[in-house]
């Protein structure tokens, strides 16, 4: 038998939370094993070692909110087989998508000291707006099981095995009491893709979407559901805007909900 | 990623991308004549605006839109999200309830020590490049930090349902209370853990510690009875004893060119310390027995200044909060109701906890209908982004006589005492955004 080098993984960072790189280090029981069966050639959170490209799989995280940045995921992308974005911020954009949606000028009256020392984008978009991109793990954070199945496939050459289904049949497998319909709680279940184990909903709280919306997601559906249920615009456009919001499907709703709150007078953001 | 190199008589340390640490940054020294003449922890991560689209948010919503600041240490940013928020409102809500909060925060105490003592800063005491070499060298080191940290996270799934980014926390407490049997089930791998725990302040007191001491401005909470996690007065090791409301204001911040995190000093001008060696000089006195039996043979004395030994700190407060924890869940009564009753209203309020890595203060201006106006969060590595410059110019100075590549290595080491989350210190900038 001939000795093959092992496959190259590489573990990147752009603006983020760490915490979907944690979710690696989270694999306690499978961390050795993984780092037996590729060579981890940068992960900067993990290990001071560096291998120069090509890398077999790069796992990118975060989203791209500088000018620099936007090259370096250009380099990365040249170096890597396969490129897999880890996470809402390298998927959708993330938390700091926010940014996109506020209004022009929105910021500008902020008490700031030297703004010249930072450069920063006026938006925060993901890492398929700027390279082709091979497999987009969702989550805010990601689940660490379905991690190790996306690393496994990709090293196996085969397509991860992901659900794409919704919290809510997620949450009906596990016979949670469904808040919206028993409580009125106001739930993102019925639009957000399953992944996360129906965790909300089983602790008598309303899915907040951060599994990102499910493919073919009628959330406009869902939004009339719940104005009906006595959620203010404004509220439900918060619901619609957090995690998620760089997302074509969760940011256009949560504009059309802002649109409709101005429409009405009441109180905007 | 690594640089170093000497001309006309300058010697410089540069390492591009800082290894081990949360976030992005860099170090370069410059040491002229066997004179450290410049310390630069650079801080490029890009922000992320928080304290900016806080603004116009529900208050309600600040624990899950604040725990994204940081994913090593979620847990943090949420109990300093409630404390605040619930200061501004007046909303106190039942011991027992603190007591869970306590709980859930022993998890991620043991989930982020773990990782740092074992996986990231002990590989720089074996001449490790990583946990994966250092696996090698010290396989039951190894094994018991995941151990360690996997325990961790399961108390944080327990109590926060989530590991990362808790789902159960909410203002005023928790939206479900883990009933007695999912508690209970975390004693008997607490009681083992404990043990493992004390075996890692053993086996960090071994290692080779060089010479440096400080002299720090100490800050952390403090609170009778209680080594401080999730409440408490403010304190200083020079005689400061204040509310966290009183601390906000006396916090000053500067913000830098080289660093996308604000530097944080008190209004007399002078930095500080926040994080392990700050909580253990102003806390001893309330170390649990076997902490401070372990204390001793650890020979620490009544206060730590020499930064190196950090490790075998951080590894006796995972002896607190696997005791602590333990103490917990025997005497767990799910709290009834598992959460206050958010009073409408607005008003001004602060909050502090302590972070795994140090103090984290959280203010906000809440208005009438109950929506942010104003935020402030300081988190503990831009408090201590000064003291880590400083201590870099210290431990390069009593190094000078090592090669640049260990002298590279020391410098880097120096950054990593202090456990810095530099994703946590660049999230606070108010700057202004160009739209083109």
């Amino acid at each position: 038998m001939s000795e093959q080098a092992p496959p190259t993984l590489a573990v990147w960072k752009f603006a983020s939370c760490d915490g979907c790189q944690l979710s690696l280090l989270d694999c306690e029981d499978e961390l050795l094993a993984l780092a037996g069966a590729v060579r981890i050639a940068h992960f900067a959170e993990m290990s001071r070692a560096h291998v120069d490209g090509p890398y077999d799989v790069s796992l990118v995280e975060g989203s791209v909110t500088t000018a620099e940045d936007a090259e370096r995921i250009r380099a990365i992308r040249a170096a890597s087989g396969r490129l897999i974005t880890i996470g809402a911020c390298a998927t959708s954009g993330g938390v700091q998508a926010l940014r996109n949606l506020a209004a022009e000028g929105e910021y500008v009256g902020v008490v700031y000291a030297h703004p010249e020392y930072v450069s920063s984008l006026s938006t925060s978009t993901p890492i398929s707006a700027h390279v082709p991109v091979d497999y987009e793990l969702q989550g805010c954070p990601i689940d660490r099981h379905q991690l190790l199945e996306v690393i496994t496939a990709s090293l196996a050459g085969r397509r991860p095995v992901i659900p794409d289904h919704t919290v809510c049949q997620q949450c009906k497998g596990r016979r949670t009491v469904c808040v919206l319909v028993a409580h009125g709680t106001p739930c993102l279940g019925p639009v957000t893709r399953a992944g996360c184990g129906a965790l909300c909903p089983s602790v008598g709280r309303g899915c907040y979407g951060c599994f990102g919306p499910v493919g073919g997601a009628n959330t406009e559906a869902l939004a009339a559901q719940l104005l009906a249920e006595g959620l203010t615009p404004p509220d439900a456009a918060r619901l619609f805007s957090t995690f998620y919001s760089g997302d074509e499907v969760f940011g256009r709703q949560a504009v059309t909900l802002r649109r409709r709150a101005e429409v009405a007078g009441t109180r905007e953001e | 990623m690594t640089g170093d190199g000497h001309r006309d008589g300058t010697r410089v340390v540069a390492v591009e991308g800082l290894a081990r640490v949360e976030g992005e940054g860099s170090l370069r020294v410059e040491v002229r004549d066997g004179r450290v003449e410049e310390v630069e922890l650079r801080i490029y991560e890009p922000p992320r605006f928080f304290e900016a689209f806080l603004r116009g948010r529900r208050a309600t919503e600040a624990p899950d839109l604040t725990a994204r600041i940081c994913g090593i240490c979620p847990v943090a940013y949420q109990m300093s999200a409630c404390a605040a928020v619930e200061d501004a409102l007046g909303l106190a809500p039942s011991p027992g309830i603190g007591d869970l909060r306590r709980l859930l925060y022993c998890g991620e105490w043991l989930q982020s020590h773990a990782l740092h003592v074992h996986l990231l800063h002990a590989p720089d005491f074996l001449g490790c490049q990583d946990a994966v070499e250092l696996a090698r060298m010290e396989p039951a080191a190894f094994e018991r930090g995941l151990s360690l940290k996997k325990l961790g996270n399961r108390v944080m799934e327990t109590v926060g349902g989530r590991a990362v980014h808790p789902v159960n926390v909410k203002v005023g407490g928790f939206y479900r209370a883990p009933s007695r049997r999912e508690v209970a089930a975390l004693a008997g791998p607490l009681t083992a853990a404990l043990d493992e725990a004390l075996a890692t302040v053993a086996w960090v007191a071994g290692f080779d510690f060089p010479d440096v001491e400080a002299d720090y401005r100490f800050v952390a909470l403090r609170q009778p009875g209680r080594y401080p996690m999730e409440s408490g007065r403010v304190a200083s090791s020079d005689g400061l004893d204040t509310t966290p409301a009183g601390f906000a204001e006396l916090v000053v911040e500067e913000h830098v060119a080289r660093s996308t995190a604000l530097h944080a000093r008190l209004d007399d001008g002078r930095p500080y310390l926040t994080g392990p060696l700050a909580r253990y000089a102003l806390n001893v006195a309330e170390l649990p027995a076997p902490a401070a039996e372990a204390a001793r043979q650890a020979g620490l004395g009544p206060v730590c200044t020499n930064p190196f030994r950090s490790i075998v700190v951080r590894a006796l407060e995972m002896v607190v909060a696997c005791h602590e924890a333990l103490a917990l869940v025997e005497r767990y009564e799910p709290p009834d109701p598992p959460s206050a009753v958010v009073p409408e209203g607005g008003g001004t309020g602060a909050g502090a906890t302590e972070a795994p890595r140090g103090l984290l203060f959280h203010t906000y201006d809440i208005d009438p209908e109950g929506c942010i106006a104003q935020a402030r969060i300081v988190p503990p590595t831009s408090q201590n982004q000064i003291m880590i410059e400083s201590d870099v110019r210290r431990a390069v100075e009593a190094s000078l006589d090592l090669g640049d590549e260990e002298l590279t290595w020391r410098s880097e080491q120096a950054v990593r005492n202090h456990d810095p989350c530099i994703s946590c210190a660049t999230h606070f900038l108010d700057v202004r955004v160009h739209r083109t």
